[in-house]
């Protein structure tokens, strides 16, 4: 397979998102300038850099959660950059926020069958009791009284049952015990073998190291280096430099 | 027992049932209210005016189309809906990034608008609008004599305040609802339609003003200001029970309704203020409202 980098690439070999010159603003400030990177299908990659880098804005410009963007954002090959946010979900994608997004007046159940299901082929309800079984025990509960890791549980449990293809998680690891990231990582793990394509936000490059094929570094809203997972070890001290630990 | 403190039987149940209509009208529009304001963040001072067209609606419905009450419940409701989609569509929808001050203005100018065009075609006078013949008369409960239609207006309006508390805390639909009111991004990004939800809320809220105005048209008269004298009491039912809670308005509506007609009975002097000076109070014990969550 040709790397296809930054070139514009053929039908043939089109990824399943490109992202190009995207830029965004939140009222006068401009966040991204520029950031452009691409996922295959199947791919698992994360953005990784320091606070405020603008790894986040990334994704929810992508979902079109943002209230200026310009450039071009291409899913299967159709461009969204003009696309409502709830269109882009109707397309396939789906977004985990940092916070998590659990809704306080919403029982857990309700938080899990809000999104609605937008292709054929997403979880059933069953199989994402499977992978998060303290789901299932805690499905009146209110949304938030779950513990950090329950929630975050529900909040990637509950876009597996969409149907959505490509999957944005930012921070999923966040603030969790080991043990928890351990059973997030071993989620991605599963959902890759299921096929999914994942996007992953992370500061916590081991964790990234464990799941992800490639790596983008961002800094100042845009690209500034990449990796494939297996060139990591050779470059740990640049890496560890960019993100500044 | 009742001469003991001297006060009749049928003064005390004859208030109580009057308290119970009025209250019966605090909560819907309440309701609605607290609906829009949920998810809208707007403040709709057009309610009371709106409330006022529902009732001009089924009265122009009857001189012009012969279209009776019954129909005009279901239509009264729709027609004014609709009118309230449009509102959202051209002028609220620019507003919801703003203070809720600016809301709250245009909804304001909108109410006098709309008042201002009906007095300019009726006068200040009302239109009378009868009572269907099925709901005339009234029945003996031994103590006092029920008029038909004010305890079918009891019935329908509390049968309606808990299908919609229903529909909103207990179903799918309201699930999507309620989380469109907590964050409205992130609900939207699930690839919920949340601005056709957002016209169809305010056309919703404003369908039940219009729906109480129905109502109302058969007890007091159908005039351009009936909803201007409504709406301020309304307000002070809204901030005693909690701006956005659904059961809130609900429980408070009614209650107030009680409270008003009972300070009729033992107090007269202090019915039209009662339900201010219970404001006030809740204000300085509970700023959030009865049922209200204090914001951070």
């Amino acid at each position: 397979m040709p790397e296809a980098a930054f070139a514009r690439t053929e039908p043939a070999d089109q990824p399943m998102l490109a992202v190009e010159d995207l830029h965004a603003w939140y009222g006068e400030s401009h966040i991204l300038h520029g950031i452009s990177f691409h996922i295959a299908p199947g791919e698992v990659v994360t953005l990784l850099g320091r606070n405020g880098a603008g790894k986040t804005t990334t994704l929810k410009a992508i979902m079109g959660m943002v209230p200026r963007r310009r450039g071009s954002i291409r899913f299967e090959g159709e461009e969204m950059i003009q696309t409502r946010s709830d269109r882009i979900a109707r397309r396939g994608l789906a977004f985990c926020p940092e916070e998590r997004g659990i809704f306080a007046s919403l029982s857990v159940e309700e938080n899990l069958l809000l999104p609605p299901a937008v292709r054929p082929g997403g979880l059933s309800v069953e199989a994402i009791f499977e992978l998060f079984p303290n789901l299932k025990e805690r499905l009146r509960s209110q949304g938030t009284k779950l513990s950090g890791g329950e929630q975050q549980m529900l909040a990637i449990g509950r876009i597996l049952r969409t149907g959505a293809r490509l999957l944005l998680l930012d921070e999923p690891t966040e603030g969790l015990a080991p043990v928890i990231v351990q059973q997030i990582g071993r989620t991605i793990e599963r959902l890759k073998i299921e096929g999914f394509t994942i996007l992953l936000v992370e500061q916590n490059f081991r964790f990234a190291s464990t799941v992800a094929e490639r790596h983008y570094v961002v800094e100042h809203g845009r690209v500034i280096d990449q990796f494939q997972n297996r060139d990591l070890p050779a470059n740990i001290a640049k890496i560890q430099e960019y993100l500044g630990v | 027992m009742f001469e003991l403190i001297g006060i009749p039987p049928q003064a005390f149940f004859g208030q109580l049932l009057i308290g119970l209509i009025n209250g019966a009208f605090y909560a819907m529009l309440s309701l609605g209210l607290a609906v829009i304001f949920g998810l809208l963040n707007i403040i709709n001072f057009a309610h009371g005016a709106l409330y006022m067209m529902g009732a001009f609606v089924a009265w122009f419905l009857l001189q012009y189309f012969g279209l009776g009450y019954w129909p005009a419940l279901i239509l009264s409701p729709i027609i004014v809906g609709a009118f309230g989609a449009v509102i959202e569509r051209t002028l609220l929808r620019r507003l919801y990034h703003l203070d809720h001050l600016y809301g709250l203005l245009l909804t304001f100018g909108l109410a006098l608008m709309i008042q201002g065009v009906f007095r300019y075609y009726f006068g200040s006078s009302g239109q009378p609008y009868t009572i269907p013949p099925l709901l005339q008369g009234g029945v003996h409960l031994g103590f006092m004599v029920l008029p038909i239609y004010r305890g079918w207006v009891v019935a329908v309006s509390l049968l309606v305040c808990l299908a919609t508390w229903f529909i909103i805390e207990r179903t799918r639909l309201g699930a999507t609802l309620r989380a469109a009111t907590e964050n409205r991004a992130l609900t939207q990004a699930f690839g919920i339609n949340v601005p056709r939800m957002i016209t169809l809320t305010y056309a919703f809220g404003v369908g039940l003003a219009a729906f109480s105005g129905v109502l109302a048209a058969p007890i007091f008269q159908v005039s351009p200001l009936m909803g201007a004298d409504l709406i301020i009491i309304i307000f002070a039912v809204v901030v005693i029970g909690g701006m956005g809670s659904i059961m809130g308005s609900i429980l408070t509506g009614f209650a107030l309704g009680v409270v008003e007609g009972l300070t009729k009975v033992f107090y007269p002097e202090a019915s039209n203020t009662v339900i201010f000076v219970v404001m006030a109070i809740v204000l300085l014990i509970k700023p959030a409202g009865l049922f209200g969550r204090a914001h951070a």
